[in-house]
């Protein structure tokens, strides 16, 4: 298999206003004639759906929440970027591209990174229409601030509820559409497997979470904006329904998975409490801003924080990276924390917590101040904890936040399989090994508002109105294997409850896949995995019955997914032997322990073929061509 | 006519009109509580209103009228609101509890229906003369002793001053209710109208009650 | 510490529920409400019963897909908090503890403590938006928004939809939702060409659905996990009057 990236001829700047002009269209009272599935109703899906209804198609969309409005989108807090140069600060398209192509670790595609940053600005203009909220100067315009580390203030934000006031645009859109009887929308519906004919994704298999009936939706399209997958940790901080299971059941027919073992870790999460942890809740990283990261010098150290000296604390971040000390990227951040703890010297239950402590800032700027800047952080963190951080230092830990990989798709968004399109985090986004702060909201929108309307517009301009229906023996066969599934995992009546399967799972993840991986551990996870995995569909307990809600059985059947997804991931990680971006191979280091990538050997996309449960993948490169950026080891000293 | 059916079937217009009615209401409340305190100036000074405002006229049964309108207005979509209320919350909770919302506020309807009893009563007390326990011999010219033999009954007195208590919670939460339904209200003004109300409603309960109580202390005799 | 819990069952709308009691031992004080429940469910599983049902995803207080009355107050006792973000620190050893869902006849349960809240977004669709297709708008720059406006517009957009207030509203009203939601939009200059067609129909949706009214009681606000001000409640009456006073001049205002 060839992959070919569609990505259209000419300079850089010029191709997507290019290749938008090469598209294909469809007439108006044509449009009508078609339906496009969107499984997803986050930014991604949102946006796609309510755009491609206001283009005129008939739009079936799905969702697992009981509303559209609650897609995890809605839990970004910090903000989302655009080139739009408001602050007169020096940036611009060019400079986010390069940006996000340098963040990325040089493992995204150019063409794609730049239409991302093209667009980014019209994202802005659209929000702004549809009321979004945004933080405003006091003479009216729009404000900005400076996010994970630019060196621009390009960030746009909403307090510090950014996702959800954009999602709330989308899904007002959305439901203005539905009101319109444009877009069908499927509350409480979960997808559970993609419909392929004829090598093309004709439809999806769905069940009804609150009758459990098995239902077959037939289209001309399919798109998925499923979210990420980092819920495969268990601990993340992800919505407890994310999953893999749409872009897993896309892969298991045939799509490439590209890019799995990418995951992003977020230094500022508050630490696990205990056994019950459920999952992990991050704390928004504009804290860095004020407030210094350090641990005791002395492994071991039992004194309460306010009783160390300053001699006897270590400032790790502001020691080894004086010049962007506690707001060093996330991947650096979060790995030093590890290290430090791994060398015994984290503190708070478990050793694993640093202190962010803002002691400091409080002198200086007094705490009125700081109330003002993180008050609602602070009270959220003393609810969580218990503790006073005005008193206190914060404990944090790094914890898993954002999945760079996902279903390969091409420029125009499209799997290698015809009429799957694959928008948002479920995609291989174009953050390449490492996102960017406030990059994810961007992307989401741009696919959804601004690039899959036309993309998918040239597929629709290419095929004849769907004339296969739900009767088509394929569906009929797809629904049979779902339906069989579910009765499979009811049945297995086992011992063990769905969650300790996962919480199992998470933790030989995160011990042999996370922070930092190694060859000995990512063969040991795939040696742990297969077991457990034979363990579940022996042994696992799922109570109720399929006709009524049943979220032990909604579980289970994620669980199941995620136990083979598993596999998939450790294998990625195991073959590439560089380190890049959030994927640290402790083989792969400089002199000074920081990420050593391998350009020569490892500049591409692994896409991966699905040949069945528990078999080896077979591994599809994608070369990656850089013509504008010159590649470059990144430096945070 | 159509709009404004439109308007009164949402319940929001409802609102609009049970707080409209409710300004004639609690103007009339104000205007008569003035009007009657002119008992502590002597027999002659209350007389002479009362006669000034049966001088009027046909402008006083117009003002009947008005008032007559606004309190079956008022109790229609009182009968109305409530039974929409009780139809959307059919099941109560096991456990139930409020966290905020005043006794005033949960009282309003109990306070409503001792206001409606209250006003049948008072009407035939001392406008009609016929009400049981009512002030012997009723004299229709004068006001000052019908009103003061009248309290002088005890147990009358004390469903007086009981209903006071009503009207003051009533008025307590439905007076800034009514900004508050009217539209009226805004995060600048809303201490400002929680006063106003908090004090209309006291000067109502201490205004009124002052009376049968001054009678029963005997501060009041009659003429 | 062991707390005693008393849970609203009901294995779907077409049955009748009832209060079972469940024996909650070795809560921590640093565990969420949800994941008590998490323990408890786990427990159950082992035993072979089904698992209290209940919604939930975030866990973070954004999603508003959390939904429990807990001792008679949506998402329990502490302010300003959503049942996920809600902790054990709370509630002491032996404490008595009644979970039931949100009760109001337009959000019929579906099972246990799970509800169909589906009401709230055809209020929304019924014309909680900007008219604006994509591509269509100008420079964000182009429409200044003073900060004032935009911090209040700002309060009532935090609204994370989860409908505690008709929880929480004796009568069951929406008008907290609604109002927030109308607020955001009508407040903004880009609102302002729909404003009275968009009052009048979110109006007529929710009366539709089934709420009942508003009697001022202020329970909604302060059960808000993200407390939204009643404020914006007088804000939509204002709306409405002026909607219906406006009607007249507007051609036809008929409410679609
Ligand atoms: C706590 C947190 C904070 C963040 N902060 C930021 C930030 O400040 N800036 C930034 O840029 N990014 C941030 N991110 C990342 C960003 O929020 C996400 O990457 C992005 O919102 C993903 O959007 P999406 O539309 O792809 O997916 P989602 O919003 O996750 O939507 C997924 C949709 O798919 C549906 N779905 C999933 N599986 C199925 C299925 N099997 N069947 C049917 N439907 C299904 C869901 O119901 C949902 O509607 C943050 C992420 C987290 C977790
Ligand atoms: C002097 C007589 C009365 C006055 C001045 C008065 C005044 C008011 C006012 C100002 C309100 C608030 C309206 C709002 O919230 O917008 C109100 C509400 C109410 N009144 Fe009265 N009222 C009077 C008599 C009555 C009577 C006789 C009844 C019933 C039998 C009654 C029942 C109610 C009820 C039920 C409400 C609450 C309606 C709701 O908000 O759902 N009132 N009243
Ligand atoms: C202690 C308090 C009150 C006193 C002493 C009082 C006294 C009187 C008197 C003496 C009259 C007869 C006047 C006349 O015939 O000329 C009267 C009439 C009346 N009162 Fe009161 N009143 C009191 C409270 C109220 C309240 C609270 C209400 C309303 C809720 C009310 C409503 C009326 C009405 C409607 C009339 C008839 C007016 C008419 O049409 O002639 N009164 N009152
Ligand atoms: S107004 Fe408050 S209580 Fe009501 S739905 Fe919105 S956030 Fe929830
Ligand atoms: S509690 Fe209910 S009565 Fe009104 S002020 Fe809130 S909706
Ligand atoms: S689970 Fe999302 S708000 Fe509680």
């Amino acid at each position: 298999m060839t992959l070919n990236s569609k990505v259209p001829e000419g300079p850089l700047e010029d191709k997507w206003e290019n290749h938008k002009f090469n598209m294909k269209l469809v007439n108006p009272a044509n449009k009508r004639k078609y339906t496009i599935i969107m499984v997803g109703s986050g930014l991604a899906g949102g946006s796609a759906a309510a755009s491609l209804a206001e283009l005129g198609y008939n739009v079936k969309c799905f969702c697992y929440q009981d509303s559209p409005r609650r897609a995890h989108s809605i839990a970004a807090q910090g903000g989302i970027n655009a080139a739009k140069n408001y602050q007169n600060d020096g940036d611009s398209v060019m400079r986010l591209f390069y940006d996000t192509v340098k963040g990325g670790d040089y493992r995204s595609r150019e063409a794609n990174v730049y239409r991302l940053a093209q667009v980014s600005v019209n994202i802005i203009d659209q929000c702004v229409a549809q009321g979004v909220p945004f933080a405003r100067e006091y003479g009216g315009v729009l404000a900005n601030r400076s996010f994970g580390g630019a060196q621009v203030s390009r960030t746009f934000y909403a307090r510090g509820q950014t996702g959800q006031q954009l999602l709330i645009g989308a899904y007002q859109a959305l439901e203005r559409q539905i009101g319109l009887g444009k877009v069908q929308m499927y509350t409480r519906s979960e997808m559970l497997d993609l419909v392929v004919v004829d090598g093309k994704a004709r439809g999806i298999v769905t069940r009804d979470m609150v009758t459990g009936k098995i239902e077959s939706h037939a289209a001309d399209a399919v798109v998925l904006g499923t979210g990420g997958y980092g819920n495969v940790f268990y601990l993340s901080t992800n919505a407890k329904g994310c999953n893999v299971t749409a872009i897993w059941r896309a892969h298991k027919r045939g799509a490439l998975f590209a890019n799995p073992c990418f995951t992003q870790i977020h230094p500022t999460c508050i630490p696990v409490a205990g056994d019950h942890q459920s999952k992990l809740t991050l704390m928004s990283e504009s804290l860095r801003n004020d407030g210094r990261i350090w641990v005791p010098k002395k492994a071991g150290d039992s004194r309460a924080p306010g009783d160390i000296p300053e001699g006897d604390r270590d400032y790790y971040l502001e020691r080894k990276y004086p010049s962007f000390g506690n707001l060093s990227p996330r991947d650096i951040s979060s790995r030093a924390a590890k290290e430090v703890c791994d060398e015994g010297r984290g503190v708070g239950p478990g050793g694993l917590g640093v202190y962010l402590d803002f002691a400091d800032a409080i002198k200086r700027l007094g705490e009125s101040t700081i109330r003002e800047r993180y008050g609602n952080l602070f009270e959220m963190y003393e609810r969580i904890t218990g503790e006073n951080p005005y008193k206190m230092p914060m404990r944090i830990y790094p914890a898993v936040h954002y999945t760079m990989g996902g279903l390969w798709v091409d420029y125009n968004l499209m799997s290698n399989l015809e009429g799957l399109h694959v928008i948002g985090e479920a995609n291989f986004s174009d953050h390449g090994a490492n996102r960017l702060g406030a990059s994810a909201l961007m992307q989401g929108l741009a696919d959804g508002y601004f690039v899959l309307p036309y993309t998918i517009s040239n597929y629709i301009a290419e095929t004849k109105p769907q004339t296969i229906s739900t009767d088509h023996p394929a569906f009929k066969q797809v629904e049979q294997e779902v339906a069989d599934r579910t009765s499979k995992l009811l049945a297995v009546n086992g011992t063990r409850t769905v969650d300790s399967f996962h919480k199992e799972l998470g933790k030989i993840m995160w011990d042999y896949c996370g922070m930092a991986r190694n060859d000995a551990g990512l063969r040991k996870a795939l040696e742990l995995i297969p077991p457990l995995r034979e363990e579940f569909w022996r042994d696992v307990k799922v109570t109720g019955v399929n006709a009524d809600l049943n979220q032990e059985l909604e579980k289970a059947g994620r669980v199941a997914d995620f136990l083979e997804f598993a596999e998939l991931m450790c294998h990625d990680a195991l073959m590439r032997t560089e380190s890049c971006g959030g994927h640290f191979r402790t083989e792969s280091q400089t002199d000074e322990g920081e990420a050593l990538r391998d350009d020569e050997n490892y500049t591409y996309v692994a896409a991966w073929e699905y040949t069945g449960v528990g078999n080896q993948p077979i591994m599809h490169k994608e070369e990656l061509e850089f013509e504008y950026v010159h590649l470059a080891q990144r430096s945070y000293k | 006519m159509a709009g404004a059916l439109s308007f009164y079937r949402s319940s929001i217009g409802k609102k609009a009109v049970m707080a409209a009615t409710g300004v004639i209401g609690v103007g009339f409340v104000l205007g008569h509580m003035v009007g009657n305190l002119q008992v502590y100036l002597g027999a002659e000074t209350l007389n002479a209103y009362a006669a000034f405002l049966k001088g009027t006229g046909e402008l006083l049964w117009v003002i009947r009228f008005i008032l007559l309108a606004a309190i079956v207005i008022h109790i229609v979509a009182a009968v109305q609101l409530t039974i929409e209320n009780r139809k959307a919350r059919p099941n109560r909770y096991a456990f139930n509890k409020t966290i905020q919302a005043s006794l005033a506020s949960r009282t309003l309807r109990w306070g409503g229906l001792v206001l409606l009893f209250f006003i049948v009563y008072h009407i035939l007390h001392f406008t009609v003369g016929v009400a049981p326990g009512g002030p012997v011999p009723f004299e229709k010219e004068n006001v000052y002793n019908n009103l003061v033999k009248g309290f002088q009954n005890v147990p009358v007195s004390i469903f007086y001053i009981a209903a006071m208590v009503a009207l003051t919670m009533h008025i307590y939460h439905g007076a800034w209710s009514m900004f508050q339904s009217l539209g009226l209200n805004n995060a600048r003004w809303s201490r400002l109208l929680r006063r106003v109300a908090t004090g209309i409603a006291v000067a109502l309960c201490v205004g009124n009650i002052s009376i049968p109580i001054a009678v029963l202390v005997g501060f009041l005799k009659p003429v | 510490m062991h707390l005693k819990l008393h849970v609203w069952r009901q294995a779907n709308a077409k049955t009748t529920g009832k209060i079972v009691s469940y024996d909650a031992p070795h809560v921590s004080p640093d565990m969420s409400f949800l994941e008590m429940l998490d323990v408890v469910n786990d427990g159950l599983v082992q035993k072979g019963e089904e698992p209290i049902a209940f919604d939930h995803d975030c866990r973070e207080g954004i999603c508003g897909a959390c939904s429990m009355v807990i001792n008679g107050i949506p998402h329990g006792p502490q302010r300003a908090t959503t049942a996920c973000q809600l902790h054990m620190r709370s509630f002491k050893d032996g404490d008595e503890v009644y979970i039931e869902p949100w009760r109001a006849v337009a959000f019929p349960i579906v099972k246990d403590l799970i509800v169909d809240r589906g009401a709230l977004d055809r209020i929304v669709a019924a014309g909680g938006f900007i008219s604006v297709n994509t591509g269509a708008s100008p420079d964000g720059n182009a429409i200044p928004v003073s900060k004032n406006i935009a911090e209040l517009a700002m309060d009532a957009a935090a609204c994370i939809g989860c409908g505690a207030c008709v929880a929480a509203c004796p009568n069951a009203s929406a008008m907290l939702f609604t109002a927030a939601k109308a607020a955001h939009l009508n407040l903004l200059p880009q609102g302002q060409p729909e404003r009275e067609d968009r009052t009048l129909r979110m109006v007529a949706q929710m009366d539709a659905e089934g709420f009942g009214n508003c009697t001022n009681y202020a329970e909604c606000q302060a059960a808000c996990p993200k407390e939204i001000d009643i404020q914006f409640i007088a804000k939509l009456n204002r709306d409405l009057i002026r909607a219906n006073l406006k009607q007249g001049n507007q051609g036809t205002g008929e409410v679609k």
